[in-house]
Formats: C-alpha cells, structure tokens, sequence
C-alpha cells in the first residue's frame, strides 16, 4: 500500500493574535490556496489574508428587486387581468393594497438568497473534506486555532512549507492527507434512494391512471363534501312511503295556506275553460300606473317599452347572432289586440314558447294590471287624435 | 454531567473561585462583564455542549417531555375530531365566527416576535448580551410559529381546501383576492415562519460543526455532520457568513414589524367597532414583543437552572429582559388608554359602546383579567428586588402571558359578540374542543422545545465565544504587531 497523498498542512496556533499575525505571513510570502479556521469569526483576519468583501450583498439586492418585480406583476395580472373580480367598487388593482403583499415577497426572496449563496459562495454542502480527517482539526470548532495550506498551492513545498509555518509560530503541525475514500455516495444510501424514489412515483402514477383511464364503475370520490346528499328531493321515488313518491300530498280535505281560490277568473283567467274577457277588478289610474311600472321591470327587458319587440336583451342577442334566440312578440300584432284579456293573463302567469312562466315574480293583481296597461298599450298605438283630452288634442296637430 | 475532554472545568468552582462581580452593578463607569465566573472557549465549548451530549437528561426533562407528549397528541386528537365533524364542534358562532383558533392564532404568533427581536434587532443595535439568549429565543420563535400555523388552516373548517390560502393555479381557474388582508397574513406568517427558520438554522451551523467534531456515536456523527453541511470555520466561509447574518438580521427587523402590523390589518381593516383603529399596527408590534419577552423569561429561568447555564445567562441578562417587559408593558397600557380616549375623542357612537361594553359589559371580567396583568403585574418591575428574584419574575412574567392571551380574547370575542344587529348579539361560550386544542398546543411547544434542549446547543456557542474578551485581536502578547 502506498502512502496518501498529501492534501496539505495544517498549523494550530493557541489564540487570535498569532493566527492573525501568521495569516499575514501566510498570505506575504505569496501562498494563495490557504486558509485561517477559528471556532468563531475573528475579527482583523479579512484583510490580513486579503479577503475581499463578497458578492453576496449584491445577490440579495438583485434578489429583492426580483422579488419586488414578481409580487407587484403577480398581484396586477392575477387580480386584474387573468381573473379579474370587482369588490366593493375598488380599483382591479391598486398600489397601496399589493405592498403588504410585495413587501413579504421581497423579504422571502431575499431571505431565501441570503442562505443558499452564502452557502453556494462558501461551496457548502461539502461533506467529504480532508481537513475533517485530521485529528487535531477537532478541536478547530471548539477551542484551537488553525491554518491551512493546500499542497495544490504553486509555491507549496513538503519541507519549506512546513519550516515556513513553524516559523509563524505554530504550537503544533499536522499533515493533512488526501481523502482517498471513494468521493460518492455509499451503495446503501444509493441503493435506498432508488427504492425510494421507485415507491415515491406509485401514487402519482395511480392518480394517473384514475384520471386518464376509463372505468365503468364511479369514481373515487376522494373529498365528497357535501355533492352526495342523503335527503328526499322534488318528484324522486322514496321507499319509505307506500305510493313511492318522495312528495307528500295535502291530506285530504285540506287546502294549503295561499292556495284556496276565490275566484276562478281573477286566478286563471278562465271562465268554465274558456278564455274569459275583461277584467275581474275596477281598472282606475292607480292600477295603471302599477301595471306599467311592473311591465317596464319585467315585460320591457324583452318586448320593449313600447311593445315593439325590441327591448335591451333582444337587440343584445340579435347582435351577437345567437342562434337559438326567438324573437319575442311584436304586441301590437294584429293576432294580439283580438285576444281575450284571460289568455293574456295566462301567458304572463305560465309563459309561452320561450317566455318563462311570471307567476313567481309578479302578483295575481299585478298581473291583470300588466295586462290593463298592455291594452292602454296596444290603444295608444291605434288612437285617433279625438281620442285624446279635448286639452292634450291642440299638441298633436 | 459527563464532559469528554481533559480540562476539569466546572463552572460553578471557577464562579466561586474568581474575584466576586456585581453583575448588576448600575454604576455606568464600570461595565460588568457578560458573563460571570471564568470562561473561555474551551468552558463554553463544554459547558453547551455537555448538554447535548450527557446521555441522559435530567429526571425533570423526562416527565416534562411526557406531559408534554400526552399534550401533543390531545391536541392532534382535537384537530382529527375537529377534522371529522367540522367546526360545529367549537364554541363559535354567529356572530362570533372568530373565536378562539384566531385568539390562539394571535397569542402564539405574538410569542415569536421576541426571538426575532433578540436575533436581528439587538443584533443590529450591536447589543452584546444578546448572545447569551439569542438561540434560546430564536428556538422558542419557531415553536411558537408552528403553533400558531396550525390555527389558520384549521379554522377555514374543510382543511383539504387550505391550498386555497394561496395562489396556485387550480382547476376552477380561480386566484386569490389580494386586496384582502387576510390574505396579506397568509405572506406575512409564511415569510415569518420561513425566514426565522433560515436564520435559526444558519446560526446554527458553526454550533453543530462543535457537536459534529466533539460526537462519539455513529449516529451522532452522521446526524451533526449531515446538518452541518462540512463547516470548516475557515475565515473565507466566516466572512460570507457574517456578511448573511447581518444581512438576515436586516432583513428580519422590518420583517417582525410588518408580520404582527398584517396580522393587526386582518382586524383594522374591517368595519366592526372596536377593530377599526388606526393604533392597531403598533400596539399589536409592541403587544407582540412583551409576550414575547415574558415567555422567554418563563422558559429561561427553569432552563438556566435545570441544565447549569448560570455563568452565561446571568442575573443580569434576565433583569435587562425585565425592563423590557415593563418597557412595553407600558407601550401596551398607553394604547389601551389612547383607545378609550379616542373612542370618546371620535365622537363614535358605536364605537364608544364597543369600548363601554368592554370595559362594563358581560364580559367585564375579561377585560379587567387582561388590563391587570398586562398594566398593572409589570409595575413591579420598577424595583430591583423584583427584577432580581426568579419567583417574583416568574410570577409576572406568567400573568404577562395569560393578560396577553385575554387581550386577544378581549379584541377578537367581545368586538364580535356585540356587532351591527343587535338580534344577533350573542354570548360567546368555548366547548372543551376548544379549551383541549389550546391547552395541548402548549403540549407541542414544549415537546419541539424539550427536543431542541436535549439535542441542539441551546446557547450559540460561537457567538459567545465572540464576547469574551480573548476573542479580540490585541488581547494576546502579539498586542503592538496587531495594531499596526
């Protein structure tokens, strides 16, 4: 067996002013691959060994201007632009409320730099060091001084050096030698991690597999929340009850609160199954002018104020070309202005083709006063000039 | 206490042996040293890591760490119960939706500022004695910081949507709003745990190199080794390093000031009166601190007893800490007053009646439980004989903490009990769910931190060795060549 190669020399001095003083040396007589190693910072050694101040300030400036950079544009294109949402009126975006937001941002940036580059800088992890074989070097952390000279260094010689070094004052010397130890990761720990890794990459591949594949089963619901619930719902089959229906009917006899009809025509606008005509109530000034405050609320979005068929939403979906949009009625078509007062009152109560059903929104009475505002409607686009006040008839000649 | 090197060190002899030092000394001509008896690398070396390396603790470490344990799980029990049947197992309600998690939230993440301020601010304004305690405080932020965390994401109820908190990209294509402060506390609180970790850990580097060159098993070895990352001590790595460590010093100052002034937002930003004030960022910074302070002093005067650490956190590192509480005790006695007064000042009638009924409502007794010990227990700190004597400081710095739990209580419960509809007006009443989550959240504080004594150097050992006086050039015989 050959004897190690030597990585280097290591010198141990007892307190901070011969390392200091020896450092100078060191660095004077022209060494570059040395070091000083102290259980604690010593202050007066960077410019005795001629270290130079570090990058490391300007890292983190570049890393909290990043930082700075990232949250304000985060902020602006999440809130404002990709996913943009209106609260309370407040701006998509505005600077006061994205600094807290920033200020974070660029803290962690820099925080996060200013560990991983001192270590990067010091080339930290390093795990497998020579200097950590030699026993002396122990107590390097704890109590004892030291400096260090690689024989990698130009001006390195086995004996010079070491002379060199007893002359700077150094209680003790030690031989460093190179770690011939294989440099990489033992079997084992390789070995472990490539299970590791092999059994890490199961769940995601399952997850795949669910997301990708086909089943014909259901699939697994991981977090149901509240998607599956176990109540009765409108018109569903119940087996706890004897006709099967999850719905309950009145008991016989009975008549539900809202539901028991005085008159027939003023509630369906039928008389005997024929569409009744006129109204079941006085139409006077005050009904009008509730009638067409209702209508312009819900018949004008569509049909329009005047009747015409034109209202907002109509000549919103005719701009946009939407294909299954039917056009609602023109209400001053000759069809209409025959048509008994009760099929009107129907048509708002259950809608027709497209038309919603209004019996939810607007009132029985309201809506025989829609339908006495719709007549005064369709009247005032047939009226003769007589059939205005004698006052009003001198403004339209 | 087994020591494996040849120095017959002991602490206490050399305490006795040396000349007697007031440490307290108020006498400006003369500066006490910051540490008693005689030390030097070699003492200090053994005596921190004596600690982690004894093979056995301390009888008291074991049942501590027992109960403590038994409070961890009750709190995991807690949150698995709370978990399974939602958060209708809790005392709150309508309108007190905040309830105790965000109490808790706010008393533990409060708790930590004090270990940031050691670290960074007394590091900046160069305050040597800080060194002593720095670790300890810098350990008990983390804790606290991962006790407060497990709140927030609790409370939002269905926890498997605390990924909502922040903003990643989902399948309902939605972001967060960030115009919400509650949001601006998901940052603060991540930024905080996250940054007080790095500075915790990177502090600790050259400390376990120490560990990592004085350990005897395989295990220890490999474990020191590994987390030491190959520290060699060289000049060039100290001079990188001190350069981050004043750099995350800096970097941490404005961070504890911003990181309790957001979690203050969550309330001022809103309507309810009694939280929309203006006073809230610096009295919940300074509220933030003298919990901070009162429970690291808790901590401190059983560990310093317990594991012989005396000589380094002397009486005098426990009296500068009990001026401090008394400091910003006072901080927090004048916002509490500057409150009432612009209550009245402000000419408010609903705020006036949320402060009226804080101070005379139902839940009076509260108030007053938190304005005693927060106002009143910390005058006694204006005598030495109290500032001196571990059971009087002890004592005080216990109700410091329960005042400032009840101070939170006090803002987040009683401003919600009586909000803007009177119908709802409720008395808010917690469920033992409740009272076991909070008490067992102390069970996984002091279980992290028992570990944190028995196997990390709960002084920064390098840092100390920094102070002594032997640390310095031109202490030695090479006097006259250094000062040139």
């Amino acid at each position: 067996m050959s004897a190690p190669e030597l990585h280097g020399y290591v010198a141990y001095y007892d307190d901070v002013d011969s390392l200091i003083g020896a450092a100078r040396r060191v660095k004077e007589s022209g060494f570059r691959r040395f070091d000083a190693h102290s259980p604690f910072p010593v202050h007066g050694i960077d410019p005795a060994m001629g270290i130079r101040p570090t990058i490391l300030p300007w890292l983190v400036l570049g890393a909290g201007l990043t930082g700075c950079a990232v949250a304000l544009g985060m902020q602006y294109w999440m809130n404002g632009v990709d996913y943009a949402f209106l609260i309370s009126g407040k701006p998509l975006f505005g600077l006061p409320a994205a600094i807290p937001v920033t200020f974070e941002v660029i803290i962690l940036l820099s925080a996060i730099t200013t560990f991983v580059g001192m270590l990067a800088l010091n080339k930290l992890p390093l795990l497998s060091n020579p200097l950590h074989r030699t026993p002396g070097f122990e107590r390097v952390t704890a109590d004892r001084f030291a400096i260090s000279i690689e024989a990698a260094d130009e001006r390195f010689d086995e004996q010079a050096t070491r002379e060199f070094l007893r002359e700077t004052g150094a209680t003790v010397i030690e031989r460093c030698e190179a770690d011939d130890s294989p440099a990489g990761l033992p079997k084992i720990v390789k070995q472990l991690t490539m299970v590791a890794a092999a059994i890490a990459l199961i769940p995601p591949a399952l997850i795949a597999m669910e997301r990708y594949g086909t089943r014909t089963t259901p699939r697994i619901h991981l977090i149901p929340d509240m998607d599956h619930q176990p109540k009765a719902k409108t018109q569903s089959a119940s087996s706890i009850f004897e006709d099967g229906r999850s719905m309950r009917a009145p008991v016989e006899g009975t008549v539900a609160v809202g539901e028991w009809i005085e008159d027939e025509y003023r509630a369906t606008g039928k008389v005997a199954d024929q569409w009744g005509s006129g109204f079941p109530f006085t139409i006077d000034e005050v009904v009008m002018q509730r009638g067409r405050e209702r209508y312009d609320i819900y018949c004008g979005v569509c049909h329009g104020l005047d009747g015409l068929g034109r209202g907002p939403v109509s000549v919103r979906a005719e701009s946009l070309q939407e294909a299954a949009w039917i056009p609602p009625t023109n209400l001053h078509d000759e069809r209409l202005l025959t048509v008994p007062e009760g099929q009107l009152f129907d048509v708002i109560t259950n809608g027709i083709r497209n038309m919603p059903a209004y019996s939810g929104q607007i009132t029985v009475d309201d809506r025989w006063a829609v339908v006495a505002y719709l007549r005064a409607l369709q009247r005032s686009r047939a009226a003769d000039r007589e059939d205005l006040p004698a006052e009003r008839q001198e403004d339209f000649k | 206490m087994v020591i494996t090197t040849t120095t017959d060190h002991d602490p206490v002899k050399t305490a006795a042996a040396a000349p007697e030092i007031d440490v307290l000394s108020d006498d400006p001509t003369q500066r006490p040293p910051l540490m008693t008896g005689q030390n030097d690398f070699t003492s200090i070396t053994d005596d921190v890591c004596g600690i982690a390396e004894r093979p056995k603790p301390p009888r008291a470490w074991y049942a501590a760490f027992g109960v403590s344990l038994v409070g961890t799980a009750v709190m995991f029990g807690m949150l698995g119960y709370l978990v399974l049947n939602g958060v209708g197992v809790w005392g709150n309600n309508q309108p007190v939706a905040w309830g105790w998690p965000i109490v808790n939230f706010v008393f533990w993440v409060g708790i930590g500022h004090a270990g940031t301020l050691i670290s960074a601010i007394l590091f900046l304004f160069r305050q040597g004695w800080r060194t002593s305690i720095n670790r300890f405080a810098e350990a008990m932020t983390i804790f606290a910081v991962c006790c407060a965390a497990v709140f927030p994401g609790v409370h939002i109820g269905r926890v498997w949507m605390a990924y909502y908190l922040f903003p990643i990209p989902n399948q309902m294509e939605m972001w967060p709003n960030f115009r919400s402060p509650l949001l601006w506390d998901v940052f603060a609180v991540s930024t905080y745990a996250l940054t007080s970790l790095l500075f915790w850990y990177m502090g600790m580097i050259p400390d376990l190199a120490t560990l990592r060159d004085r350990a005897k098993g395989k295990i220890r070895q490999a474990a020191y080794g590994l987390f030491s990352l190959g520290w060699t001590g060289s000049a060039r790595q100290w001079h990188r390093y001190e350069k981050a460590y004043l750099l995350l010093a800096g970097l941490a100052t404005p961070l504890v000031l911003s990181v309790h002034s957001v979690v203050s937002f969550d309330f001022a930003v809103s309507q309810v009166p009694g939280w929309h004030t203006t006073i809230f960022p610096p009295y919940f910074v300074a509220g933030a601190i003298f919990s901070g302070f009162a429970m690291v002093v808790t901590l401190m005067i059983p560990a310093r007893q317990f594991f012989g650490l005396k000589h380094l956190v002397t009486m005098k590192h426990l009296e500068i800490m009990c001026k401090i509480i008394l400091a910003t005790g006072m901080m927090v006695g004048y916002a509490y007053a500057i409150e009432f007064f612009i209550a009245w000042y402000g000419g408010n009638p609903y705020e006036r009646f949320a402060f009226i009924n804080r101070a005379m409502g139902p839940y009076a007794w509260a108030y007053w439980t938190m304005a005693f010990c927060n106002v009143v227990a910390p005058q006694a700190f204006w005598f030495k004989k109290v500032r001196t004597n571990l059971w009087a400081m002890m004592g005080v710095c216990i109700l410091v903490n329960v005042g400032m739990w009840f101070e939170r209580f006090v803002i987040t419960v009683i401003s919600l009990s009586r909000d803007f509809l009177p119908s709802s007006w409720d008395y808010f009443k917690p469920t033992a769910v409740d009272v076991l989550t909070f008490a067992g959240s102390f069970g996984l504080f002091f279980t992290l931190f028992l570990l944190f004594c028995r196997y990390l150097p709960m002084v920064a050992m390098a840092e100390v060795k920094t102070v002594l006086p032997q640390a310095h050039a031109g202490h030695g015989a090479h006097a006259e060549e250094v000062a040139q």
